[in-house]
């Protein structure tokens, strides 16, 4: 079902939605058929994960959406959801009797689009189809017949008796207008080949071992788009879309990986134990976790240079070799491990000399573990801060990142975490976006306001993060959609979708909407300065990174960095992509899935 | 008279619904699934029940096999069959039988065998009795379908019986 079809049915919209239903249990297995059918959608059974993933490999078009349990006897639900992520790309919404946030948390950093808890009600079911046309929408890139009917859309998704709440309505609303906003302005540039409707690619297997061999051959650490490109010597094949399968496939060795190296102390705060982005983002605790997150977050979210930090790297960054620096983080990434403290001071000051590299991976890989160390150096915070930025800035940000520890690496309940490391995200901004961004003062402007209301943000969600794990389990339940959203924005870089800022600030906003519920007015005023924003720098990945990790929020930005990685080496190679305004993709925003 | 048994059929029905939602064995769930049958499923919810009681026989009996066992250490296992069990038990609106599961699947988590045993004799209980409940809450249905079927010639007669017995006072 294509999205022209989808949406040309009009009211008819999720009518005739092809669902592959997997569940051992031949109850629910039943029970889920016969309320599938009465939304009007077909419905496909299986009660073996084998036999789904033959029949969705027959046929890739077969289906629209895929709902699978998570306890299945043949095959683990979550290693059919990456299945499923990495051949056929489709939807996947994860069931289970068991709504631990642990597991929820699991499957969102899985790339599933939703976790629905048993007994699964008919209103729930009633509300899948957005997954569907969500991905569609940010496959297909159809800005100018999409903007029209995305606004009938919305009416048709608030029509059909959502349950959500408020926040996620209009935060869906907010989304949407976004979108349009963002097709509108995306529709300027079409001229740009990047942002032309591509026709998808399909990873069969054969494709995929193809692409496994010619990863091995080159090394994961040096595996880059245009190489692998090379070795696969396959026609029809851009570079584009190896490099966002490299950014999944990345992600799955991660996963895999980092299956060992859990933290304990990360479970308290999110249950997220071995998520890279976790590491990456300052992992530590639970709070450090969040202060990461919200590090990377506020610098995406402001992405023009924030020049209120005294910090010399920062002055550094914002001329443009700050970037070459920058980029050598990754191997100072190494050296962190053993002595934080030192390796951050020493890390900022190789930063500067550093020269670009291409080690992503390597950094990628060194910061988990080394994230692990960090658990008792708060200056590791700012450290893991700046290199999880460069990691997913490809090592542009990221060691700017705050030479600043972060005071309170903090486990979650400590006092002000994020209000401390609101400070270190003034000295990171000016990082993050000096390398990329010459306009200093309109971004300045820009991040003053934004930042400000950003951090207003980011502190309310902190403390009301700290006061509570019940809401970061809200937050993350309700970020189930967004990391959906965001893994999918990782698998739109590859073809330049366009992103904005507005949606980056709407994403944090919204995410603090959705513990305070009050900023999706901040989010609008936000996306003023965005707009100007939008024309400047040439490296929207570089914005589409941050925004990413903004949006990403806390366990969704798991898959942005990777995503991020891979698109800053892929724009790295790709020169031509700079023209473009940042593209965000338009699914990107927060909270719309719940 | 037949026609009156429908409808006393009926409110036998209903009064044992109501007595089953208000101990709380039955739950909101079960409503959804009443609302699933229609003309195009006409015997979803005795379809669905029988799955129901057939798979969740096949559980008892492996999560007992495991308990007795005095070596037992596999509560993994155990895990996935009481997963199930909740599972299936929660969709068709068997709340105190979920509570139990829920109570034990804690017992689990702290590999309290005894826990897991009393647990596991309580869930055998509450089974027992809700499908002591439905089957009875079937046999209404069944029956009332009966007579409702037979109603129509049955009433006739009976119509007519009255009418016989009304002319004869007619003026």
């Amino acid at each position: 079902m294509t999205v022209e079809e989808i949406r040309g049915d009009g009211d008819n919209f999720p009518v005739g939605l092809r669902v592959l239903a997997v569940d051992d249990d031949p109850i629910c297995l039943k029970l889920l058929e016969t309320l599938l059918r009465k939304c009007q959608y077909h419905v496909t059974t299986t009660s073996q994960a084998r036999m789904a993933l033959k029949m969705l490999r027959e046929n890739k078009d077969r289906f629209d959406l895929v709902i699978s349990d998570v306890h299945m006897p043949d095959m683990d639900g979550f290693k059919l959801l990456e299945y499923v992520g990495l051949e056929m790309d489709l939807p996947v919404i994860m069931l289970s009797a068991n709504g631990d946030p642990k597991l929820v948390m699991k499957g969102v950093t899985h790339g599933a689009c939703d976790y629905l808890v048993k007994p699964v009600r008919i209103e729930e079911l009633r509300n899948i189809w957005q997954h569907v046309l969500r991905r569609k929408k940010c496959d297909n890139k159809n800005p100018k017949k999409s903007s029209g009917q995305v606004k009938s859309h919305q009416a048709n998704g608030e029509g059909l008796g959502s349950p959500t709440g408020n926040a996620d309505q209009n935060g869906k609303f907010n989304r949407k207008r976004k979108e349009d906003e963002d097709e509108s302005e995306d529709n300027e540039n079409d001229e740009d080949p990047s942002t032309q409707k591509k026709p998808r690619v399909v990873w069969s297997i054969e494709l995929h071992r193809k692409f496994v061999g010619a990863v091995n051959q080159l090394g994961i650490e040096k595996a880059v788009p245009k190489r692998i490109l090379d070795l696969m010597n396959v026609d029809g094949l851009t570079r584009e879309n190896v490099a966002s399968h490299l950014q999944k496939y990345r992600l799955y060795l991660k996963r895999i990986s980092s299956a060992a190296s859990q933290q304990a102390h990360m479970a308290a705060a999110f249950g997220v134990k071995d998520s890279p982005f976790m590491h990456h983002m300052g992992s530590l605790d639970g709070l450090g976790d969040f202060r990461t997150l919200s590090s990377a977050r506020l610098p995406n979210v402001v992405l023009s240079p924030y020049t209120t930090t005294t910090n010399a790297m920062l002055g550094r960054l914002n001329s443009p070799s700050a970037n070459v620096s920058l980029r050598n983080l990754s191997p100072s990434v190494g050296p962190l491990q053993p002595s934080q403290a030192q390796n951050l001071s020493s890390s900022i000051a190789s930063l500067n000399k550093m020269n670009f590299g291409t080690q992503n991976t390597s950094l990628f890989q060194g910061i988990p573990s080394h994230l692990e160390q960090n658990a008792t150096n708060n200056n590791s915070k700012g450290i893991l801060g700046t290199s999880n930025f460069n990691a997913i800035d490809e090592l542009l940000n990221g060691a700017s990142f705050n030479p600043e520890p972060f005071d309170a690496s903090g486990a979650f309940g400590s006092s002000n975490p994020l209000l401390s490391s609101t400070e270190s995200f003034h000295s990171q901004l000016p990082l993050v976006n000096g390398s990329r961004r010459n306009d200093a003062s309109l971004n300045g402007a820009y991040l003053n306001t934004d930042f400000s209301s950003g951090v207003g943000l980011v502190g309310g969600e902190v403390h009301n993060m700290n006061y509570g794990n019940n809401i970061f389990g809200s937050l993350n339940s309700s970020n189930i959609s967004g990391n959906g959203i965001v893994s999918r924005l990782g698998r739109s870089l590859g073809q330049n979708n366009a992103i904005s800022n507005q949606r980056m600030d709407g994403f944090v906003n919204g995410r603090s909407s959705v513990s305070g519920g009050s900023n999706l007015l901040q989010q609008n005023e936000i996306e003023k300065p965005v707009n100007e924003l939008r024309q400047r720098s040439n490296e929207d990945s570089f914005l589409l990174e941050e925004t990413r990790l903004n949006a990403g929020f806390v366990p969704q930005s798991y898959d942005s960095l990777d995503e991020l990685v891979n698109a800053m080496i892929k724009r790295e190679q790709d020169e031509t992509v700079s023209n473009c305004e940042f593209q965000f993709d338009d699914d990107y925003a927060f909270g719309n899935g719940i | 008279m037949l026609g009156l048994s429908v409808e006393r059929l009926r409110a036998d029905m209903n009064r044992l619904l109501a007595l089953l939602f208000h101990q709380g064995v039955l739950d909101e769930q079960f409503l959804q699934l009443q609302q699933l049958q229609d003309e195009s499923s006409p015997n979803f919810v005795s379809e669905v029940v029988n799955i129901y009681f057939h798979e969740s026989e096949k559980l008892l009996r492996n999560l007992r096999a495991l308990l007795v066992d005095k070596e037992f250490s596999d509560y993994k296992k155990m895990g996935t069959h009481l997963n199930q069990f909740m599972g299936s038990s929660s969709s068709i609106g068997a709340q105190r039988i979920r509570n139990v599961c829920v109570a034990f699947r804690a017992a689990s988590d702290q590999n309290n065998r005894p826990g897991c045993i009393r647990a596991l004799e309580l869930l055998e209980y509450e089974y027992c009795y809700l499908k002591n409940k439905l089957h009875e809450l079937f046999q209404i249905e069944q029956q009332r379908i009966l007579a409702a079927t037979v109603r129509y010639p049955m009433q006739q007669q009976h119509h007519q019986q009255q009418q016989q017995q009304q002319q004869p006072n007619n003026p």
